[in-house]
């Protein structure tokens, strides 16, 4: 650290449009930026709005805007983002700004119900558990995306779903994905109808920010990459 | 700088591949209808189509045509690459694979052209 404090400036949304406030954040050898962000809650302004509750990259509650890029901040440094021992915080983006850094998240997970990312199960529980291959190509694919943990980073860093608010965006259509390819799912026809409407996979670009930005390093881009595969593949099925 | 609106956050190879395939797009899309007006010259009129031709041999002419064999060239690697990314699903090692063979022909082609200028 060049200076026992931070530069930090913070975002304050909803009904204060650009409304920016700098704090000076005394700088510590360990610190994330939800530990800048928590500090400026407890010391310096109690009306701070910001969400945050696992602090250890599971929860998924945490994720801002750090200098123009989406993060999970409970698992960033404030090392790896400053930028002359400054640092700008801001709300998600393409979610709806409740109060400063909080965003409603209803759209979101709307979306993963609209691209059928729940469990369609067939059995009950008189029949034997489905028998699940680790090996096989299905589940090695289902496998790749299990570790979502609904952060929306991969949301605010799509182009497309700032350009087509329609658009189900990356973390859904990863979820159908992985649904597509449980052996225990059973709801095949339904999920490539949800994500192959006007709102549905086929409106990636294949920008790749979802890729790129993904805290848990998975890759939505090649997910949807197979929707849009098997979404054809069954389109011509049903045309032949 | 506002945090949430910044383009910081696109400045990543991916991203950058697709715009430079939407511009070279647009490049050539705009090149297009200009190409067709002064090859009907040739039917309408063959005297101006002569200037014009006797024109392309300057440099800046030529420029203009490195411009336009860079745009299609950028255009057309930029379709395939989205084609293989979409329809192929490569592990990102073989993609790695891929991009490097792509890379040590385009090196040999590179040297040929060399030797042949």
């Amino acid at each position: 650290m060049t200076s026992n404090f931070l530069k930090v400036t913070i975002e304050r949304g909803a009904g204060a449009k650009n409304a920016q406030r700098v704090f000076e954040v005394p700088a510590h050898e360990n610190q994330t930026v939800l530990d800048v962000v928590s500090w400026i809650q407890q010391c310096a302004d109690p009306t701070l709005s910001y969400r945050f509750a696992c602090r250890v990259g599971m929860c998924g509650s945490c994720a801002m805007m750090v200098n123009g890029v989406p993060r999970w901040t409970c698992r960033t440094h404030i090392s790896k983002v400053l930028d002359d021992n400054a640092v700008t915080i801001g709300p998600l983006r393409n979610l709806p700004t409740i109060k400063d850094l909080v965003v409603d998240m209803d759209p979101f997970f709307d979306k993963w119900v609209a691209a059928e990312g729940m469990h369609h199960g067939g059995r009950t529980r008189e029949h034997p558990i489905a028998p699940v291959d680790e090996k096989s190509a299905a589940r090695i694919e289902a496998n790749a995306g299990i570790e979502c943990i609904n952060c929306s980073v991969c949301y605010a860093a799509c182009d497309t779903v700032a350009g087509n608010p329609e658009y189900l965006g990356p973390a859904a259509l990863l979820r159908a994905w992985t649904l597509l390819n449980d052996a225990r799912d059973e709801g095949r026809e339904a999920i490539l109808d949800a994500v192959s409407d006007k709102s549905g996979c086929h409106n990636c670009h294949s920008m790749g920010s979802c890729t790129a930005y993904c805290p848990n390093e998975l890759d939505p881009m090649s997910a949807i990459a197979g929707l849009k595969r098997e979404t054809t593949k069954s389109f011509l099925g049903r045309v032949r | 700088m506002n945090a949430a609106n910044g383009i910081v956050s696109r400045a990543h190879p991916l991203w950058l591949a697709y715009v430079l395939h939407r511009l070279s797009g647009i490049g050539l899309a705009v090149f297009l209808p200009l190409h067709f007006w002064v090859l009907a010259m040739a039917m309408t009129a063959p005297a101006r189509l002569d200037a014009f031709l006797a024109m392309s041999g300057a440099g800046v002419a030529k420029l203009a045509e490195f411009g336009l064999v860079f745009l299609l060239a950028v255009h057309m690697f930029g379709g395939l690459r989205l084609m293989a990314l979409e329809w192929l699903p490569w592990r990102p090692s073989q993609k790695t694979l891929a991009a490097g063979a792509a890379a040590a022909s385009f090196l040999i082609a590179s040297f040929f052209l060399l030797k042949a200028v």
